[in-house]
């Protein structure tokens, strides 16, 4: 198994070289997706059968990579089902792309980069030693900028680019203490070696604070978040696809792995900080979601909030985890685990539709948009329900993953400890609070977008998209759809991650009658998706029908009433920032400071009256402007270094050398 | 679940007609909102002319949530058919599916109106959804579990005593179904000035059939919070899952009056009280919300606050 999955992660990195020669041909596009999904495809049979098939871990050394070392390479079942995560999202992302990357005005700076990210996405999954998952993290960090610069000619997208770049390497940097902490003297690289020589409690604390802000920040934990919403959107749609749906969750699977799987028994307080983190990010990416009005700046910032929901889970396990409620932490994991899957899922096929909607009109802004539902009725059906998946509505799977973290929720008064205690009750509140936001979110982004009157010449003259995007999009938008309804099939499919890392796994759900779902009794809690589908399917149906039949079924045409009111200019519908104001009334005056100035002229100026909105990012204030303030002043002031004479360079180096060599003999 | 859609206008026209009274007028007969169905259901639909298909299907979505939401609360039996098919969080998540539909209908014929109702309709949501997620929070610590049919007979029972925690969560249940129906003071059901509607300015664009739909989901609303509120914590003559002729007479009896009293309290609540500012709604469901959080640490902490 892990050989073939090998072979085709080879034949990925040889598609990347070739593509580099294919690019400028005609059928280059055609040729590159076709055989990535192909290679995908693949790739995700491969993780799947693993899955269904837990038999024991295969693994595989090559003789590449450090000469003593070699490189480790194994296919356990977590490996397996984030390799159906990202393969699923490689292969739809392929299809998307066969008609969207048509379009592409630079293929050759897209195409060899894809296939080569789409590797390193899956050597990172299946990386056995700290080496090669460093290597091919940073392969992967490289790829993907290559791919967030392909539009290199726009000011924003150098910028963004350059802000991913230092970010990368700092998350990397992070990553490589955390793994030199693990290794310990002996220089144990390979995992299997690091799995069972449990570092001391006070360096262990270290390694799971270095795993978060490594892995966290390829993830977009707030506050380490700040290249996500600039990058994520700066790609082509399918590359955001992959970026804000595949690729951060091989950043979570970056932090399992390291905290669930080689860094032994948890200590209690970890979960606090992991919770706290993913409470604050659930809650200000949804926040810094509702002020923008780019529809894939939009979309990026809502993948931090999901980010979050993912991590509420991961700690609420950690914390089961420490104090040895084992079947609690097995569904909380499993609620984290479910939600990494939704989240792919509904999230590539935002990304998916933002994308057919910037292709058909080029524009990227809701306000220059609106009334796309009836030039694009099938993009708008998909995208519909990507909104009501993402804003944990029933009955999609986005509700299943959150039911479930609140399951987790309601055992945790289980647990003793003071702090968590009161942390736990804080980080419902937080996730219910997103969830409410998220919600309110994508009636703006869902209703600004398509619905109402076009606000612009090319919103009124788009064109439905291709067919390779529409199947994509449909075929998500069904995995939802399944997701919500059967969601036990999913659970049970989860059993054996769960099982490798906490010890067991959830009840059997697939038995269960009417395919409901119990994650503890069915006295406690029960939830069938199916049946709330079917009756809600079924009464509408009835409705519809007696009232058709029974009733009236006349329709006449008529202009909008609106009181009374001729309204006839699109500009006084409803904008996306103005849809927002309330909140931002409620929640912005604390959180980004937001301030409204109103400009009235005089009476009888003939200026017109204007309302300008300030916003401050209070993370970036706080946190980057400083820091880059200081970097700055730093290197304006070593800047004096350049230009000593070379008996001062000299003395210089000799003075360093003594200097340390004072601190080895003080120290040692 | 027939019973739900059968009662609910009566409901509403018990409210009216109490309001009415109350305010020395005579008022429309109860029966008048099964006449409003009625003539809107015969009515022909007048569409605004870029109305596009999710238009003319959301009234059904939205009913067809309410409806299903309403048949899985108990009324005046406990332990429905299929009561485990969602449970309380479930059932709060289909109300906000039904909502989020409602803000999108709002938003689509793209007037003016409809949007300041949406935008301020999301803006009430996203602080009473989660003061309501923390009241059923509270109640499923206290019973142990997030199923309504368990929580009734755990309410029922002598162990539940009387709890700090479960007075905070009346409260905030009160005060978020008084905003989720978009009563005095939060919203005003029976307003005609443009500028103080919040649910009324959504549905401005719908006219006959799919008007009907709306208005009786609307009523279905108020029917499911007044037999929530009563179910948890007015649980006598509740009939249990086996009960016999008797009990079950009993059981609707005590459910009539249950609604009765609820209705006459929401109608003395709304003629006492004027309707605040838009702005100030937030601070009155962010009391709701922290009422909610208190009562969840409470429980927290001990078990037997």
């Amino acid at each position: 198994m892990l050989a073939y999955a090998l072979y085709s992660v080879a034949a990925l990195l040889a598609l990347a070289t070739i593509a580099a020669a294919l690019a400028a041909s005609v059928h280059g596009n055609a040729t590159v997706y076709g055989a990535s999904l192909i290679v995908t495809l693949a790739l995700c049979a491969i993780a799947l059968l693993k899955l269904i098939q837990p038999a024991s871990s295969s693994t595989v050394v090559l003789p590449i990579g450090l000469p003593w070392l070699g490189a480790h390479f194994r296919m356990d079942s977590v490996a397996a089902f984030f390799l159906v995560v990202v393969d699923l999202g490689g292969a739809a992302a392929s299809l998307f792309a066969l008609g969207y990357g048509r379009h592409e005005q630079v293929p050759q700076r897209v195409l060899p980069f894809y296939p080569a990210f789409l590797a390193a996405m899956n050597l990172v999954v299946l990386a056995d030693d700290a080496f090669t998952f460093l290597v091919s993290w940073e392969f992967m960090s490289l790829t993907s900028w290559a791919l967030v610069i392909a539009h290199h000619r726009e000011r924003d997208n150098v910028r963004a680019g350059y802000i991913y770049l230092l970010m990368a390497s700092f998350g990397t940097l992070a990553l490589l203490l955390a793994f030199g902490l693990l290794a310990g003297v002996d220089g144990h690289y390979a995992f299997s070696a690091i799995r069972f020589s449990h570092p001391a409690a006070g360096s262990a604390a270290l390694v799971l604070l270095l795993a978060l802000i490594g892995a966290g920040s390829k993830a977009g934990v707030v506050p380490l978040h700040a290249w996500l919403p600039l990058a994520h959107p700066a790609a082509p749609s399918h590359v955001s696809a992959l970026l804000s749906g595949v690729m951060t969750k091989v950043a979570v699977y970056g932090f399992i792995r390291i905290v669930f799987d080689l860094l032994g028994p948890p200590s209690w307080w970890w979960s606090m900080v992991v919770l706290a983190v993913g409470g604050i990010t659930a809650v200000m990416g949804v926040l810094y979601a509702l002020m923008q009005h780019d529809l894939k700046r939009l979309l990026a910032y809502h993948t931090v909030e999901n980010i979050g929901i993912i991590f509420i889970g991961l700690g609420l396990a950690l914390a089961f985890k420490s104090y040895d409620l084992d079947w609690a932490a097995a569904l909380a994991l499993t609620a984290g685990l479910f939600h990494v899957f939704n989240h792919s899922i509904f999230k590539g096929l935002l990304f998916f539709g933002a994308g057919a909607v910037l292709n058909a009109t080029g524009e990227r802004d809701m306000e220059h948009l609106g009334g796309l539902i009836n030039r694009m009725p099938q993009t708008a059906f998909v995208f519909l329900v990507g909104c009501l998946a993402i804003s944990a509505l029933p009955p999609l799977n986005g509700f299943v993953s959150e039911w479930l973290t609140f399951q987790a929720i309601l055992v945790s008064p289980q647990l003793p400890s003071w702090g968590l205690k009161f942390l736990v009750p804080a980080v419902g509140a937080l996730l219910a609070l997103a969830a409410a936001l998220a919600a309110a979110c994508f009636v703006k982004a869902f209703g600004i977008t398509f619905l109402g009157r076009p606000r612009t010449p090319v919103a009124e003259q788009a064109r439905e998209t291709d067919r390779f995007s529409l199947a994509v999009m449909f075929a998500f938008a069904a995995i939802c759809l399944i997701a919500g309804v059967l969601p036990g099939v999913f659970i049970d499919a989860l059993a054996p991650v769960t099982k490798s890392l906490v010890g067991v796994s959830m009840p059997h759900q697939t038995g269960v009658q009417w395919l409901s779902i119990v994650p503890i009794a069915e006295s406690r809690s029960s939830y069938n998706g199916l049946l709330v589908f079917l009756f809600v399917v079924l009464s509408g149906s009835i409705a519809a029908f007696v009232i058709h039949r029974l009733a009236s079924d006349r329709l006449r045409r008529g202009p909008a009433w609106n009181c009374g009111y001729p309204d006839l200019s699109p500009v006084t519908q409803y904008t996306a920032s103005s849809f927002a104001q309330p909140i931002r009334r409620v929640f912005g005056t604390l959180v980004f400071r937001a301030r409204e100035i109103g400009e009235m002229p005089p009476p009888g100026a003939a200026q017109p009256a204007r309302l300008t909105v300030e916003l401050h990012d209070v993370i970036w204030d706080a946190l980057y402007a400083p820091l880059e303030k200081g970097i700055a002043y730093a290197a304006e002031k070593l800047n004096v270094l350049q230009f000593f004479s070379i008996r001062r360079y000299l003395s210089l180096v000799f003075s360093a050398l003594v200097l340390l060599l004072l601190v080895l003999a003080i120290w040692l | 679940m027939l019973l739900v859609l059968l009662l609910s206008p009566l409901l509403a026209g018990f409210v009216r007609k109490v309001k009415a009274r109350l305010q020395r007028r005579i008022g429309p007969p109860l029966l008048q909102p099964y006449r409003d169905l009625a003539r809107l259901l015969r009515k022909e639909v007048v569409l605004a002319q870029n109305a596009s298909w999710l238009f003319r299907v959301i009234p059904y979505i939205i009913f067809a949530g309410t409806w299903v939401a309403a048949a899985l609360i108990p009324t005046f039996r406990s332990g429905l058919l299929f009561s485990w098919s969602a449970d309380l969080i479930a059932i709060i998540a289909l109300l906000g599916s039904a909502r989020f539909f409602l803000a999108l209908a709002g938003l689509d014929v793209g007037t003016s109106f409809g949007g300041i109702g949406s935008s301020r309709e999301v803006m009430i949501a996203s602080l009473a959804e989660p003061a309501m997620l923390m009241i059923v929070f509270t109640l499923a610590l206290v019973a142990g579990s997030t199923q309504l049919s368990t929580m009734a007979g755990y309410m029922l029972s002598s162990a539940v005593g009387l709890r700090v925690s479960l007075g905070l969560a009346v409260i905030a249940l009160i005060m978020v179904a008084i905003a989720e129906n978009a009563r005095i003071p939060v919203d005003n059901p029976a307003t005609h000035l443009e500028l103080t509607m919040v649910h009324e300015a959504m549905v401005l664009e719908y006219s006959g059939r799919h008007l009907a739909l709306i208005e009786l989901s609307a009523w279905l609303k108020l029917l499911l919070y007044v037999s929530l509120i009563a179910c948890l914590f007015a649980p006598w003559g509740l009939a249990g899952p086996e009960a016999d002729s008797k009990m079950l007479a009993i059981g609707g009896v005590a459910y009539l009056a249950k609604l009765a009293v609820g209705g006459v309290l929401l109608a003395v609540f709304e003629t006492v009280i004027a309707k605040m500012r838009v702005f100030r709604v937030p601070q009155f469901l962010g009391a709701a919300l922290m009422l909610g959080l208190l009562a969840t640490l409470l429980l927290f902490v001990s078990r037997s606050l």
